[in-house]
């Protein structure tokens, strides 16, 4: 999901890190200070579970997870996987410093975004309804991600179209797979901690 | 799963001052990135790998690196010749490559693994805690400072939790399979690290607010400014603008 150095155009660099600027800093305004080790701990849980490789027939792909960590962080989700982003481009260099804006917002402005689609129907009691809300923030947020990622290569040059294309049909089984674990992953979390879901950080409660 | 590879070592590299180091990576990425013409992006690569020399880092693991990142390279290789317009170059079956495309795909190719070695020699020779302190003192928002490096600090513990529970899963007989029990498996799995991670925060922000934390992270890291630092800076940001000129000249 990642595009790495040196493939965008300034424009688009500079349109995404303006973009990410934008929703950092909405996400910090809604962060106070108290909190700021409560969402480090839970970034650091998505880090790690972003590192987890799920089989998918002879390969495997691994999670993105950007979903259900717009449900629960909600606009904090910007500055989580911005930090997550530029760990991951320090430690394994996945990604940039240039390109650091562009990632977080084709990651993190889906996740927000199924915040506020998903949020309140995936809180409702049981029943059928949540199941699929939170089948299809999973499936949607990489959905999202993917096309945003199609649209920054597109928009940098004209012949990256059937990339992306491509990018996005490869992202189809990646799809599914993460709106599974993000039905079970709800499912799980209603079951044993229901106070996790709902963007509890972000609400300033 | 997560170690700092090159964080380690005694060359001018590994102990030059943070602050100098983070800032000729930004100068030194930025123009590599916004650079469309080898007569800059090719002295770019040759000062990178200037850069990992200075280093004294392992080729070896620096190119395995490079290898592991190159693949979206390699993915764009496999289009970009044959849709980019131009004049045709060379022919499989019914597709035509053009040579425009080909130099599109080489530039992009060392542009991309230009700031790659760059980053390697310069961020990656400094452990991220320093890197965090550093960037704290170069006026990045305190808040994302705080966040990094608590997210860092975590990422580690949080690691240990994923080994626990995944080693508990094995010893059940878990094998992952393309299957509905391997992504509900997966699933609980996730679900169990963030409760965990969850119930984890409570009790550090309770033990924090115990030793009197206000919101304040205070550091104990002085960086001082060497005469080798100001040497390296000034070098680095004269042979960066000279990219520039390169740059500038080759477009004119």
């Amino acid at each position: 999901m990642h595009i790495s150095e040196g493939v965008l155009s300034a424009p688009v660099l500079v349109t995404g890190a303006a973009l990410a600027a934008a929703g950092i800093s909405i996400g910090l305004k809604k962060m106070g200070y108290e909190k700021i080790p409560q969402v480090a701990v839970l970034s650091s849980a998505f880090f790690v579970a972003s590192l987890i490789h799920v089989p998918i027939g002879p390969s495997s792909v691994h999670l993105v997870l950007n979903g259900i960590n717009g449900l629960l962080l909600g606009w904090l989700c910007f500055p989580s996987i911005l930090v997550a982003l530029a760990l991951q481009a320090i430690l394994f260099q996945f990604g940039g410093i240039t390109v650091l804006g562009i990632n977080t917002v084709n990651m993190a402005l889906p996740g927000v975004i199924c915040y506020y689609l998903f949020s309140k129907l995936v809180n409702r009691d049981g029943g059928l309804l949540s199941l699929v809300a939170a089948f299809a923030c999973g499936f949607l947020s990489v959905c999202f991600s993917g096309i945003l990622v199609a649209i920054s290569l597109v928009f940098t040059e004209q012949s990256f179209m059937s990339v992306a294309k491509l990018i996005i049909l490869a992202h189809l089984p990646v799809m599914i797979i993460e709106g599974i674990i993000t039905l079970f992953c709800v499912a799980f979390l209603k079951r044993v901690k229901p106070e996790v879901l709902g963007g509890i950080y972000g609400k300033g409660a | 799963m997560i170690e700092e590879q090159f964080s380690t070592g005694n060359s001018f590299v590994h102990s030059l001052d943070p602050r100098v180091k983070i800032i000729v990576a930004i100068f030194f990425s930025v123009v590599v990135a916004v650079s469309s013409n080898f007569a800059s992006l090719l002295p770019a690569l040759a000062l990178s790998l200037f850069l990992i020399i200075l280093g004294k880092l392992s080729f070896k693991k620096v190119l395995y690196r490079l290898l592991l990142v190159n693949r979206l390279i390699l993915f764009l290789w496999l289009f970009l010749p044959f849709t980019y317009k131009g004049e045709a170059l060379f022919k499989i079956g019914p597709l035509v490559g053009t040579a425009e495309g080909v130099l599109y795909a080489s530039q992009i190719t060392v542009k991309c693994n230009a700031i790659l070695l760059a980053m390697i020699a310069l961020l990656s020779t400094t452990s991220v805690f320093t890197l965090g302190h550093a960037m704290g003192q170069l006026c990045f928002p305190d808040k994302i400072i705080h966040l990094f490096l608590f997210t860092y600090r975590y990422i580690h513990v949080i690691s240990q939790e994923y080994y626990r529970l995944i080693n508990a899963m094995k010893m059940r007989g878990f094998i992952p399979r393309t299957n509905l029990h391997t992504y509900r498996s997966y699933a609980y799995l996730v679900g169990m690290l963030l409760v965990r991670s969850y119930d984890r925060a409570e009790r550090i922000h309770k033990a924090m607010i115990c030793r009197g934390f206000n919101g304040k992270y205070h550091t104990l890291s002085r960086f001082s400014v060497k005469m080798g630092d100001i040497l390296y800076l000034s070098v680095m940001l004269a042979a960066i603008l000279g990219l520039v000129i390169l740059q500038w000249k080759a477009i004119a």
